[in-house]
């Protein structure tokens, strides 16, 4: 079957990007300073955020503005899990740390699992719930969700340490890890979508009276994508938590889940590639714009910096791409190499390469 | 608790309430006829609230001038909003017009930190409005009391717009169907606009009333309001404008009550209001005095 | 599409109303009130196995509704469904839809964005058994990746078997109309169900399509081994293609019976053009056309 040859091709053609990547990985560190790594590293985190918020979103059709409280159950597990119990007891300041917490300790890897585990867990209890709303509505049970687990965080201090957050954080985030965690996630949402399951997920998103009289169970369905993409987020929240060694309540606001919205929207609603392009697109772009916060001086002309300046023009872009150009960069189109190399006598007809060609 | 402390709670949550339904008045409204959720009107609030601030003490004008001159203000920007950030999506998927409704909410927000920084600022209370009143033992402010009754008076009047004239008609014919009230040759943008107008002329007077009460502005201060004012909305049944002031009241009355009552749980008084607002939709999705949508198959 | 079978649709039956013991779907003294409203009101029907039956009525008599309570959108205020003597009644629509029925809608309800193939595919989801996460480790469960490729070569089969192959690549939403209409019941037929409900199949048609799906709709029974029941404005089709036929008006039915009996029934012809209007003569009854 002309499919399956051009899957093989496909998949050796992937190798080149994959050794281009492992090539920069490999010379990155020794070469360029650590502000610039962290932005690299923030990419791939972002990436990862952007791809689950989209299978929630774009995918499942889920509106969700809950991934912030998501990240913070991950950032929160992964730091308590690793943080050593002397690191505990200086930090607890306002109330004693339970003392079940207080011996807990786990390598990294194992904690970054159960980050994602618990984001997942806590994902489907909500998602019991509130998925049997629709739309905007649950876009708003979702926040509010987000918002009681952060408030949750703040007062539960024995475990928590309240709004003191946590600080030293050992930074185990580094670009293997960040871009290890971001390959095995992409290639997990990429196969999810390419099978017939992927088929499933955009029917429930289309039509959900249709999609239920196919046989679809499409509560279970939503749920499970739901908890998926949580996974996801918690992953993403304890990638981020390493790589930033300081985390408390007030950086999983609404405004993470906006920048992480943003990724969606620009890329693609829908679409794997565009969730990455996104990323790369927001991350940079956000870190690029803190110039006009910061004062400048050309000469002797001094231009001072004007904070929230940054937010105001990112979000005038957000306005801007929702009224001119809905559907993001991408479409729900995938990235396919058949784009460049065109398969000889291969029928359009078999959309099995991810070149929807919508 | 003795009565007077009751009292004084009472008023309080009185006053919270109403504030909280004068906001959800305009998110009803806007919901009602467009099924958006208008991310940006708390803050449409948040910018009363720091026009009626620059205006009395920056400018020092007398009150009455600067309260209109708030009024005023922030109605332009609601209307603006819509005109440019809502209306070219009326037939984009509704969910587009959200994600546009939140990039508002966001540039608005970050705009007030770029005008008036993001430091919070202290309002000048007028001190006629402070001076307590002694009615056997219980003291009563001027400005407890004033929030509820202005408050009251502006919904009955808002009431009479709707059911008792041509573009309150206008506008009850478009929440039902907006495509049918086009071809009756109704100006649906119009209606739209004044709906939009009249949503945060409302949600700039308690944005005024709020910063004379906990007595500062700052750029972030219209989201939890916000937030807890559409809660209070679905609580109501949204689309319904009593309903919004009823949701209003009950949501003010649970935080303050709750918290006079049990006073350990003062650090999650801000989760009181989301955790209404699932057991609300989960129980009765259309709120108390929505009308029930079903999708026809 | 014009195939003839050659069968005559009177003679296809021997029991009437089908209460014979093969009887594939009971509808027992089913009433659904919304509110104060009366939908359906003690409707009794016994489909029989391997039949083509037809559903009529005039607007708003309560026969999509019929078709809703059958498939789990519904539930009735009263009575029960069964199918193949199992309780069918409080089953939620995708358990419904498992135990072997399958239908269409009165409005096309496709999902637009995906490509006629995928639409199908996601029809043959119901019957697929390898779980989601066993093509996320393909190596580990190859049973599951050959059985994606397998609902791959089906659904194309099915497409090519109801002439749709060639667009099998293309977004449902650009098919037109009568294709969309195949599509759909291509989709509900990858369900592999037993029987098959289909809501005004002609709707939108003009008169040589609505010939050629007497055939279509034969074939389909044949080929796939279905019972199929059908709700049908264009008499043409009804009177063609039903061996039996159930007429409600107001949630209730009036009449039933072969298709020459209710062509003369006066309460059916009252119900379609009210009072005082006689019943129309055999020969031209054909031509009701109510569309």
């Amino acid at each position: 079957m002309n499919g399956t040859g051009t899957r093989a091709r496909s998949g050796l053609l992937n190798l080149l990007p994959l050794a281009a990547l492992v090539c920069f990985l490999w010379w990155a560190p020794a070469n360029l300073d650590g502000y610039k790594l962290r932005v690299i590293n923030l990419i791939a985190i972002n990436a990862i955020l952007g791809l689950s918020l989209n299978l929630i979103y774009g995918m499942a059709g889920m509106f969700s503005l809950g991934h912030a409280g998501f990240m913070a159950i991950g950032a929160y597990v992964s730091a308590l899990l690793i943080l050593t119990p002397e690191q505990k007891v200086t930090m607890w300041i306002l109330e004693p740390i339970a003392p079940w917490l207080l011996n807990l300790h786990t390598p990294f890897i194992v904690s970054l699992v159960l980050a994602g585990l618990a984001a997942a867990f806590v994902g489907w209890l909500i998602a019991l719930p509130v998925l049997r709303l629709g739309g905007d509505y649950l876009g708003i049970a979702t926040l509010g969700f987000a918002e009681i687990i952060r408030i949750l965080i703040v007062n539960l201090t024995p475990l928590t340490n309240g709004s003191l957050g946590l600080k030293g954080i050992p930074a185990h985030t580094d670009l293997w890890m960040s871009y290890g965690c971001f390959l095995v996630i992409l290639v997990f949402v990429a196969r999810l979508m390419g099978g017939n399951f992927g088929n499933v997920l955009r029917a429930v998103r289309d039509d959900e009276v249709a999609a239920r009289t196919m046989g679809i169970d499409t509560f279970r369905v939503r749920t499970l994508a739901f908890t998926l993409g949580c996974f996801g987020a918690g992953i993403g929240g304890a990638l981020m938590g390493n790589l930033i060694t300081t985390i408390d309540p007030k950086m999983f606001m609404i405004t993470q889940t906006y920048n992480l919205l943003m990724i969606v929207v620009v890329g693609g609603l829908g679409s794997i590639t565009g969730s990455v392009i996104g990323s790369v697109l927001v991350t940079t772009m956000l870190e690029w714009l803190r110039f006009v916060e910061n004062p400048i001086t050309l000469g002797s002309l001094h231009i001072p910096g004007i904070p929230g300046m940054r937010m105001v023009l990112f979000s005038v872009l957000l306005i801007a791409i929702i009224i001119f150009r809905r559907e993001g960069i991408m479409g729900t189109r995938e990235f396919s190499w058949n784009w460049f190399f065109p398969p000889k006598n291969a029928p359009r007809a078999l959309p099995d390469e991810g070149g929807r060609g919508r | 608790m003795n009565l007077n402390m009751f009292v004084q709670h009472f008023i309080n949550a009185l006053g919270l309430g109403s504030l909280y339904g004068l906001i959800a008045i305009g998110y009803t409204m806007v919901y009602g006829i467009l099924r958006l959720i208008n991310f940006a009107h708390g803050d449409i609030f948040m910018l009363g609230a720091y026009f009626v601030f620059f205006a009395t003490i920056q400018f020092k004008l007398p009150w009455e001038f600067g309260v209109s001159l708030a009024i005023a203000g922030a109605t332009l920007c609601g209307l603006l909003v819509d005109r440019i950030a809502y209306r070219p999506l009326r037939s984009a998927p509704r969910i587009s017009a959200l994600i546009s409704a939140i990039g508002v909410s966001f540039f608005l927000e970050n705009l007030a930190i770029v005008m008036f920084t993001g430091m919070p600022r202290a309002v000048l209370q007028p001190p006629w409005l402070m001076k307590p009143i002694l009615v056997g033992d219980v003291r009563l402010i001027p400005l407890g009391l004033m929030v509820p009754t202005i408050s009251f008076v502006l919904v009955s009047g808002l009431l009479w717009i709707v059911y008792r004239t041509r573009p309150g008609l206008a506008m009850r014919s478009i929440s039902h169907d907006i495509e049918t009230t086009r071809l009756m040759g109704v100006s649906v943008d119009r209606i739209i606009a004044l709906t939009f107008a009249l949503g945060s002329a409302l949600a700039a007077l308690a944005g005024i009333m709020w910063a004379l009460r906990y007595p500062r502005v700052e750029p972030f201060m219209g989201i939890f309001p916000g937030f807890k004012a559409f809660i209070a909305a679905v609580f109501g049944g949204i689309g319904s404008i009593p309903g919004a002031m009823v949701g209003g009241l009950a949501l003010g009355f649970v935080e303050i009550m709750s918290v006079a009552f049990f006073p350990n749980l003062s650090g999650y008084k801000d989760a009181f209001a989301f955790v209404l607002l699932i057991v609300i939709l989960l129980i009765r999705p259309t709120g108390l005095m929505g009308e029930k949508m079903e999708e026809k198959i | 599409m014009t195939l003839e079978t050659g069968l005559e649709p009177e003679s296809g039956l021997e029991s009437g109303s089908g209460s014979g013991k093969n009887a594939i779907l009971e509808i027992e003294d089913v009433t659904l009130r919304f509110g104060g409203l009366v939908a359906v009101s003690g409707l009794s029907v016994r489909v029989p196995e391997g039949a083509i039956t037809g559903l009529i009525g005039p607007n708003g008599a309560g026969k999509t509704t019929v078709f809703n309570v059958v498939t789990g959108f519904y539930r009735p205020t009263q009575g029960s469904v069964s199918f193949r003597g199992r309780t069918l009644t409080g089953l939620p629509p995708h358990k419904v839809c498992e135990a072997g029925l399958a239908r269409t809608f009165q409005n096309i309800r496709l999902f637009h964005n995906e490509t006629v193939l995928e639409n199908v595919m996601i029809g043959a989801h119901v019957r697929q058994r390898g779980k989601w996460w066993q093509t996320l480790v393909p190596f580990a469960f190859p049973g599951a990746l050959r059985e994606e490729e397998e609902i791959r070569a089906s659904s194309m089969e099915l497409l090519s078997r109801l002439g749709l192959a060639a667009q099998a690549g293309a977004v449902s939403s650009s098919l037109p109309y009568g294709a969309q209409r195949r599509l759909e019941i291509a989709r509900a037929l990858a369900t592999r169900p037993k029987f098959l409900l289909l809501d005004e199949p002609a709707a939108g048609m003009n008169p040589q399509e609505s010939a050629e799906l007497l055939g279509f709709i034969r074939r389909l029974r044949d080929d796939f081994d279905l019972t199929i029941l059908l709700i049908e404005h264009d008499m043409k089709v009804v009177m063609g293609v039903c061996e039996h036929i159930w007429v409600l008006d107001r949630g209730m039915l009036i009449a039933e019976g072969p298709p020459a009996e209710i062509r003369l029934n006066p309460r059916v012809v009252e119900a379609y053009l009210g009072k005082d209007v006689p019943a129309a003569p055999p020969e031209h009854a054909g031509a009701w056309g109510i569309e």
